[in-house]
């Protein structure tokens, strides 16, 4: 069970929290110049990294808000939580 | 008699004499026995029958890791099975049986399988009953293989769940855990100690040892009464750490009360859950011998070598009178020294090692005691249990010995499977022969035993520095020695050579499996079911991949272990679900006016987690005519309906309007204050995943409804896209879903009901027309009332602070008695809306319906983005052959027709067109009244189809627009 750093709330155990997969993914717009494959890529096509992933979490039984959490899917290590909106860190060096 | 209690010495209260019944005949034992000890001192030799061939078999171990002592202990619901007899605490008036037997373990009918076990080799089960199907035979096959009869009554017990966090969780308080723990708490660190048996110590409580000048057992007794009164460490004894996971969350299992299968004694929990998550872990769970494998080595009397030592040390209980010793290494020396001491005879010591270390030998020798170098066993004779094996010397001549006991030792594994979990990789440690840790993958160190590490002051030592001790460690009195092992994975000789000994798995199935290919450990683990028995193969797992490895010809370190898996040690259902059952498994919610159902005589069922009233059966009456009646009454006088659990969203903020605007498939915007709208969210695979009603409160306020099932996943959707796509918009959202009662008038009286219960406004149809909402007073409470229906009749929804729902409820009823106002339960509700036609989400849709599909192409019009929206103009959206929502009468009869029954045209043979949604029987028309998602069902109202309801059977119905219309196509309300 992993214990996830909340930047809110400090670290809390796993079962506070629910995973929204995979983060950055950039909503293409407008809808009306929007080709059926990239729409496609948008809503379908996910990575699966061996090795760092980055991830959208929600503190959902804690303070309800989201952030992005760096995790090694090989160790469960979670390298950098950080807030919605920011940049991935640089994890150079871990990848 | 062979075993036999010694007349002094051991941890057992000789004055506190115990009775036990073990297969139904009674024995005496004392206060510190286990089932195990006092069985062994009462000389009874067969305590259980082999899991597949049914071979008598005694005692192997005295630990955790016994294989053959599997015991059912109690009776009825209290009833525990599969139970290891050495961890088994004796108390008075215990009751066990074998299990796995049948009539007793000493005759057993079963056993006629080992008479044909040449006929059952690994795999024979699978290889044989292949035809027709293994299902006809696995019921049979399970019977005679099952181990314990667990109880079919309600567990009476209680268990329960904790939590807890600490700087050190420290497993296992032998010499090496102690230390640890001792130096930690010094240091003031919040720590918590381990230990499975009921007293502390490990090793330390029948290996000889003086530690700081005492005992090593004083010494443990006293370093754990320190460590226990340091303010922020604990002790916790009779508790197993059972799983290691990721970032250091063990789950301990600690028996609190009650020995097994007696009553608890008082308020505690029979067992408790731990979850724990430490800073840091010393792993200090010592080792388990290795048993040899050898022809016969299965026979009662034949045991482990440190269990003779420790029945003798620690229980007074000698396991016989006439022992010979089987070794491949130095410590099986000590068995040998522990049955002189105790006054048993040992006939001869078999090392399988041409030399071993002289002064090994030369003590015995001393002693008058035959040592034969080079040489084994190759048979044991005796029935049921031992009186005789058979030894090959050095130079293959046989000698047939007289023995009541084989003690045996065919090295040691380290207990590395709380590392193994932790994810940690081991090593193969070719010296010693054994799999120790090697890299750490958390913050945690094996230390002692476990790690490899035999010596009692390297122990401590290496304890002692993991737990952050500073200065010098606990002094023990004697230099460690080296001891030395010469691997002897198999002895070479014909006859049934157990490695499992629970499972029944032999040097040869391994041959066999080896023959056939299933090299890898994990294949030969499934082909022939070694450890997988209920000890996870704790004292077979090495034993068996190093045979493979002989067999194969690869290294042992390359053939590698099965993963370890938790439990460590086997763990109850009641444990593992703690207070989590019954009423408490999944709470459900109740609703504010609760109690004024219960009066009104609901029948209450659970929907989305609420429990609701389904209907409100009168006297003698059926529910189905309950809801028949109640949904007429909706239709000739008034109804009143609870709706307290659809979702309410409060959303505000200046971006109010565009946030709903982008979220909803509908415009939202335009709706004036003190109007309301129906609206469909999607999702952006342009799915509908919700529908409701939302009214504007001021410009920049909007009351969000959602469907019940709706109202916590719609909230957190709403703040999804607020806090991930679009953080700059100025709104807040708050669900208030219970803050809120909602109580529904609804029928052609609802109006002259809420007039007579008195409210503050005027509620003329042109005054408070169809979907307006208003706040006022009825009946004197501040109330909230949206102008909306679901039932097709003139409707008040009234909304009031939760606190005061039993009030309006006690008035509306007062208010509507001579109106014949009904309480209307869930299931007439929805007859009335199904006979509207009106879509109930979920029901009707499921998660690839669209707008379209449900009649709402008309959003593909708006000309802005919104959530799916883009969707909506994919190619698999825009098919004419779609299911589309529709409504089906039946041609042939009244009665309705199922809900889930596929729907075909009558010319094709097979295949579906859609299907039935919802269903029932109309109280207004007489007849059935469904509704259908069909195959561009819009397209073909009126087309006749057959509802399939068998092979070959069908009901004719037509497609019709949803809902029933009256003569002239009209709506049922005008």
């Amino acid at each position: 069970m992993l214990l996830i750093p909340c930047p809110w709330c400090g670290p809390r155990d796993e079962i506070e929290f629910r995973c929204g997969g995979q983060s950055h993914i950039q909503r293409p717009e407008p809808f009306d110049a929007v080709s059926d494959e990239a729409w496609a890529d948008y809503l379908f096509t996910r990575i699966n990294p061996k090795g760092v992933s980055y991830e959208r979490w929600l503190h959902v039984f804690g303070c309800r808000q989201w952030f992005n959490v760096a995790r090694d899917t090989r160790t469960h290590e979670i390298h950098a939580v950080y807030r919605m909106g920011e940049p991935k860190p640089d994890l150079r060096g871990v990848e | 008699m062979s075993g036999r209690r010694l007349p002094g010495g051991g941890r057992i209260d000789r004055n506190r004499p115990l009775n036990f019944t073990f297969e139904g005949r009674p024995y005496r034992g004392y206060v510190g026995d286990t089932l195990a000890s006092a069985l062994l001192a009462a000389g009874v030799r067969v305590v259980g029958r082999s899991f597949k061939y049914h071979r008598p078999r005694g005692l192997l171990a005295a630990g955790v890791e016994e294989a053959n002592a599997l015991v059912q202990v109690g009776e009825g619901a209290r009833a525990e099975v599969n139970l290891r007899a050495t961890e088994v605490e004796l108390h008075e008036g215990l009751t066990a049986r074998a299990v796995n037997c049948w009539p007793s373990a000493r005759f057993d009918v079963g056993a006629v399988n080992n008479l044909f076990g040449r006929l059952l080799p690994a795999g024979f089960y699978y290889k044989t009953f292949m035809w027709p199907d293994w299902r006809w035979f696995e019921p049979v096959i399970r019977r005679a293989a099952g181990l314990g009869r667990p109880s079919i009554l309600p567990d009476p017990d209680r268990y329960e769940t904790r939590h807890a966090h600490c700087d050190l969780l420290v497993v296992g308080s032998g010499p090496a855990g102690l230390a640890a723990a001792l130096a930690a708490s010094r240091r003031g660190e919040r720590v918590m100690l381990v230990e499975q048996d009921p007293l502390p110590g490990g090793s330390l409580l029948w290996r000889p040892a003086q530690i700081d000048g005492r005992s090593g057992s004083d010494w443990a007794e006293r370093a754990a009464a320190e460590i226990a009164a340091a303010p922020d460490a604990l002790v916790l004894t009779r508790t197993t750490a059972i799983g290691y996971f990721d970032h250091n969350a063990l789950a301990l299992l600690e028996r609190v009360a009650g020995a097994a299968g007696s009553p608890g004694p008082d308020h505690r929990p029979r067992q408790r859950l731990w979850s724990v998550r430490a800073r840091r872990v010393v792993l200090a769970a010592g080792a388990l011998e290795r048993p040899l494998v050898f022809p016969g080595n299965d026979r009662p009397g034949v045991m482990l070598a440190s269990a003779v030592s420790e029945y003798a040390a620690r229980w007074a209980a000698r396991a016989g009178d006439e022992a010979v010793v089987f070794t491949n290494n130095d410590s099986a020396y000590a068995a040998a020294h522990a049955l002189l001491d105790t006054g048993g005879r040992v006939a001869a010591v078999v090392d399988s090692r041409p030399a071993p270390p002289a002064r090994r030998t030369a003590s015995l020798q001393a002693r008058g005691v035959r040592t034969l170098l080079g040489a084994s066993i190759v048979a044991t004779h005796g029935r049921p249990a031992l009186t005789g094996v058979t030894i090959r010397d050095a130079e293959g001549h046989d000698h047939r010995v007289a023995a009541d006991v084989l003690a045996m030792s065919g090295g040691w594994n380290p207990t590395v499977h709380l590392f193994s979990q932790s994810g940690g990789a081991l090593v193969w440690d070719g010296e010693q022969a054994l799999f120790r840790p090697g890299r750490s993958a958390q913050a945690e160190v094996s230390v002692g035993a476990a790690a490899g590490e035999f010596g009692l002051s390297t122990a401590i030592e290496q304890g002692w520095r993991a737990g952050g001790g500073e200065g010098a460690p606990p002094l023990a009195d004697a230099a460690d020695e080296r001891w030395t092992i010469g691997p002897l994975w198999r002895v070479p000789a014909r006859g049934k050579a157990f490695v499992d000994f629970q499972n029944d798995v032999t040097a040869d199935d391994i041959a066999l499996s080896a023959r056939e290919n299933f090299v890898s450990v994990e294949h030969l683990k499934r082909y022939t079911t070694l450890g997988m028995a209920a000890d996870q193969g704790k004292t077979s797992n090495v034993n068996a991949l190093a045979i493979m490895a002989e067999l194969t010809g690869r290294p042992i370190a390359d053939v590698g272990t099965t993963r370890f898996r938790p439990p460590f040690t086997p763990a109850t259902f009641g444990a593992i679900g703690g207070r989590a059952r019954g009423e408490l498994f999944q709470p459900l919610r109740r609703l504010p006016a609760h109690d004024r159902h219960v009066q009104a005589g609901a029948a209450f069922e659970e929907y989305g987690g609420w429990l609701r009233p389904a209907h409100y059966p009168g006297a003698g009456e059926s529910a189905h005519a309950a809801e028949q009646r109640e949904a007429l009454a909706v239709r000739r006088a008034v109804g009143l309906f609870d709706g307290s659990p659809l979702g309410k969203i409060d959303v505000v903020g200046a971006d109010a309007a565009e946030f709903l605007d982008r979220i909803y498939a509908n415009t939202l915007s335009t709706l004036k204050v003190g109007r309301a709208r129906y609206g469909l969210m999607l999702n952006e695979q342009g799915a509908v995943i919700d529908d409701g009603v939302t009214v504007r409160l001021a410009a920049d306020h909007f009351l969000v409804g959602t469907t019940g099932g709706g109202a916590d996943r719609i909230a957190a959707w709403l703040e999804e896209w607020l806090q991930c796509e679009w953080p700059d918009l100025d709104v807040l959202v708050a669900p208030v879903t219970t803050a809120w009662a909602v109580l529904t008038l609804s029928g052609p009286k609802a109006r002259d009901v809420l007039d007579a219960a008195g409210v503050d406004m005027a509620i003329g149809e042109e005054d408070f027309p169809h979907m307006t909402f208003r706040e006022c007073r009825v009946a004197g409470v501040p109330a909230r009332i949206s102008r909306v229906s679901f039932t097709g009749e003139v409707s008040f929804e009234v909304s009031v602070a939760a606190d005061r729902a039993c009030e309006l409820w006690d008035r509306l009823r007062l208010a509507g008695a001579p109106f014949g106002l009904a309480p209307v339960g869930i299931e007439a509700w929805m007859l009335l809306r199904m006979e509207m036609g009106y879509l109930h989400l979920g029901a009707d849709t499921d998660g690839a319906t669209t707008p379209d599909d449900i009649g709402w192409g008309r959003v593909l019009k708006r000309r802005r983005d919104f959530v799916g929206r883009r969707s909506l103009t994919r190619p698999e959206l825009l098919r004419k052959d779609r299911l589309q929502f529709v409504g089906v009468e039946a041609v042939d009869s009244t009665v309705p027709v199922p809900v889930g029954s596929h729907l075909r045209s009558p010319g094709l043979p097979s295949g579906s067109e859609g299907y039935v949604t919802s269903s029932g029987l109309s109280p207004t028309l007489g007849r059935g009244v469904a509704l259908a998602m069909v195959r561009a069902g819009r397209s073909r109202y009126g087309e006749e189809l057959l509802v399939i309801t068998g092979e070959g059977r069908g009901r004719r119905v037509r497609v019709t627009v949803p809902g029933v219309r009256g003569p002239g196509g009209e709506p049922l309300d005008g």
